[in-house]
């Protein structure tokens, strides 16, 4: 058991909108970890679509994201990357 | 108790539950439901989530093949909203502990979410599309089930509806369906067909009973007076009960009439057939009186499975008519599908105007397998008693000498085959477009025999869509110009000794019989049910009376005039029809 909770900018042109949301959760989706995103005092399921959707996080929206379980440490590394790495977008 | 007025498209009155069907982009009606049926409910979601979540990765990755897979990416935001858990307790929950049905509580919270994402920043608001999009998915799924339901049934029932489509009624249970409202409609669509010719009452036109009815609810159709009683109190269901009392008298005394002759008083002889969609009906037909089977549609072997039928599909249901009518007449039509019968399946590219369309026999000549295969069981059908062919929409000749061209190519194919079949069978057509109507005098040398489908007919003539509610009310029999038009068809029939029938909703109402009598029909093909009372007012009328109300009406110039006109004549022979 691990738990982890990272502080991360949103850097993709239109923030957490309906493609970037689903790969989030898509990802997401692939641990057993419970995964928490956190905007101000708003905490979300991150493992669902429509929850992250009604984060309303724009580009440069500072969120915390909370992974709590046995496959914590590879879930919050590959999370990371996909926000780092802009979602894919150029 | 509540009292919806609409149009009564098929008489009688009955007292029954409701199943009430949804129609796709139609509000939900709260239905409630008693808590036992929660687990079922819930397990139906389950059923329809995982059913659309299969569709919807098959679109994906057909898209992605198809346009690449940037583009497939849009489905699975779809995707994801049918695997978000959030999303998804909400539905189960709300359909535990409210008791509603899947529908309801996955449109409600869908809904809910379309609310809450246009508050959001603008790319979010767009995405309610995508959400509409994803409970359209789900409900298609949920009440496709439930129209499915409608094949087993095993209580009567009365059927609440937006619109039926005529896949529908072919997989309805016919043994328990006691009646038929549904929101849209005129007198003449599709739903009123089928109630006729199943005998059971309909209202049609009703524009929103479906919203207010819930399934389980107890209803009154009334299809005398056309309305729909919601929730009945006990007066009223008395007062209902006394009324089918006397209804049912009224159909006993019908019934006496079966095995005397359709003759008037002044002694003509009058032949009346009946219209049938099913083989089943057949017997319906004898049972009421009726000569033979003036009509044969033959639509519903295409409509009733998935598949298309085969030539022994068509053999089998066609023998199974003409055993029933035991060496009476049966006339075949040739598929008529298309406009209002046609199904989604078929119909590949959405056309503008559909009754101007690739439907009928149009349809056969641009399919020319399907309708050989139809041809084919026709002729070898002929070889087991009196059958004739009829081919549908004919507006030209040259269509009808091609439809001709193609039965004698199939002839021979079968002579060649060595099949045995009946050279002489009787062709005859339907008279349903002006054009054919105006040219009858050239159609009757090359035809056997002509059936007036006035329901076609009258809207070809008067350019009103028989189905749109909105117009139905200018669709009437009595305008001048379908008149005459009638009046030539007959008497090129006289003329040319080609026998005509008229196998339109027009000759089943006793109002206009004297009329028809009197421009000299003596044939009518109706619904069966409509036999009995048919052949009791022709027995109560003279043609010599007939004429006098014919040469009267063709100096009238409009149908009001006409239709009060014909229903003082009738009133005055038969006061108890009104």
């Amino acid at each position: 058991m691990s738990r982890h909770e990272i502080e991360i900018t949103l850097i993709n042109k239109h923030g957490l909108h309906a493609r970037p949301a689903t790969q989030f959760v898509q990802l997401a989706n692939k641990y057993e970890s419970k995964i928490e995103v956190i905007k101000k005092d708003l905490v979300v399921d991150g493992k669902s679509v429509t929850s992250m959707l009604t984060l309303g996080a724009e580009k440069g929206t500072l969120l915390r994201i909370r992974v709590d379980g046995q496959d914590a440490d590879e879930a919050i590394s590959k999370l990371s990357g996909l926000i780092k790495g802009k979602f894919g977008e150029e | 108790m509540e009292i919806k007025k609409g149009i009564g498209v098929s008489p009688g009155v009955v007292i029954c539950q409701a199943v009430v069907l949804d129609a796709e982009e139609y509000r939900i009606p709260e239905r409630h439901i008693s808590a036992d049926r929660a687990g079922e409910e819930a397990e139906r979601l389950e059923h329809a989530l995982a059913g659309a979540r299969k569709e919807l990765t098959e679109l994906r990755d057909n898209t992605a093949k198809r346009l690449g897979k940037e583009t497939g990416a849009i489905f699975d935001f779809h995707l994801a909203l049918l695997d978000d858990q959030t999303l998804l307790e909400k539905i189960r929950d709300k359909i535990k502990t409210e008791s509603v049905t899947a529908e309801f509580a996955v449109a409600t919270v869908l809904r809910e979410y379309a609310r809450e994402f246009l508050q959001m920043p603008e790319y979010l608001a767009e995405r309610v599309k995508d959400v509409y999009d994803v409970e359209k998915r789900i409900l298609r799924r949920l009440i496709g089930e439930s129209r499915e339901g409608l094949g087993h049934l095993t209580e009567d029932v009365v059927v609440l509806a937006h619109d039926l489509t005529p896949s529908q009624t072919a997989s309805m249970d016919r043994k328990h369906i006691m009646g038929l409202a549904i929101d849209a409609g005129g007198r003449t669509s599709h739903t009123a067909i089928v109630a006729r010719a199943l005998g059971i009452p309909a209202v049609v036109g009703l524009n929103d009973v479906s919203v207010f009815v819930n399934t389980g609810d107890v209803v009154i159709i009334d299809g005398n007076r056309g309305l729909v009683i919601i929730e009945p109190d006990e007066a009223t269901i008395e007062e209902n009960r006394q009324f089918l009392r006397r209804q049912v008298e009224f159909a006993r005394e019908l019934d006496r009439l079966r095995d005397l002759p359709a003759i008037t008083m002044d002694g003509h002889e009058i032949t009346l057939l009946g219209n049938i969609e099913f083989p089943g009906e057949a017997e319906n037909v004898l049972a009421r009186g009726g000569q033979g089977v003036g009509l044969y549609r033959t639509e519903f072997l295409y409509l009733e499975k998935e598949t298309e039928p085969t030539e022994e599909n068509h053999y089998e249901a066609y023998c199974k008519v003409i055993e029933a009518m035991d060496g009476r007449p049966v006339c075949i039509r040739t598929l008529d599908l298309g406009a209002d019968k046609y199904t989604q399946a078929h119909l590949l590219i959405q056309e503008r105007n559909p009754f101007l369309g690739l439907r009928s026999i149009r349809f056969c000549f641009q399919h020319l397998q399907l309708f050989k295969t139809q041809l084919r069981a026709i002729l070898r059908a002929s070889m087991k008693g009196e059958v004739s062919v009829m081919f549908p929409l004919i507006t030209t000749v040259m269509e009808l000498r091609q439809a001709k061209m193609i039965l004698r190519d199939v002839m021979e194919d079968l002579e060649e085959e060595g099949v045995e079949v009946r050279t002489d069978v009787p062709v005859g057509m339907m008279m349903e477009v002006p054009s054919a109507a105006l040219q009858c005098n050239q159609f009757a040398q090359e035809v056997d025999f002509f059936s007036i489908g006035t329901n076609d007919l009258i809207q070809y003539t008067l350019a009103v869509d028989r189905t749109n509610e909105r117009v139905a009310p200018l669709f009437t029999a009595a305008n001048p110009a379908v008149l005459r038009l009638i009046k030539e068809v007959i008497r090129a029939g006289q003329r040319y000794d080609v026998g005509v029938t008229l196998c339109g909703e027009m000759g089943s109402d006793p109002e206009y019989l004297l009329l028809l009598l009197g421009m000299g029909l003596r044939t009518f093909s109706v619904a069966p049910p409509s036999v009995p009372e048919l052949k009791k007012a022709i027995r109560s009328i003279t043609i010599e009376h007939a004429r006098r109300v014919a040469r009267h009406v063709a100096t009238l110039n409009t149908d009001k005039q006409i239709v009060s006109y014909l229903r003082n004549q009738i009133r005055e022979v038969m006061p108890e029809a009104y």
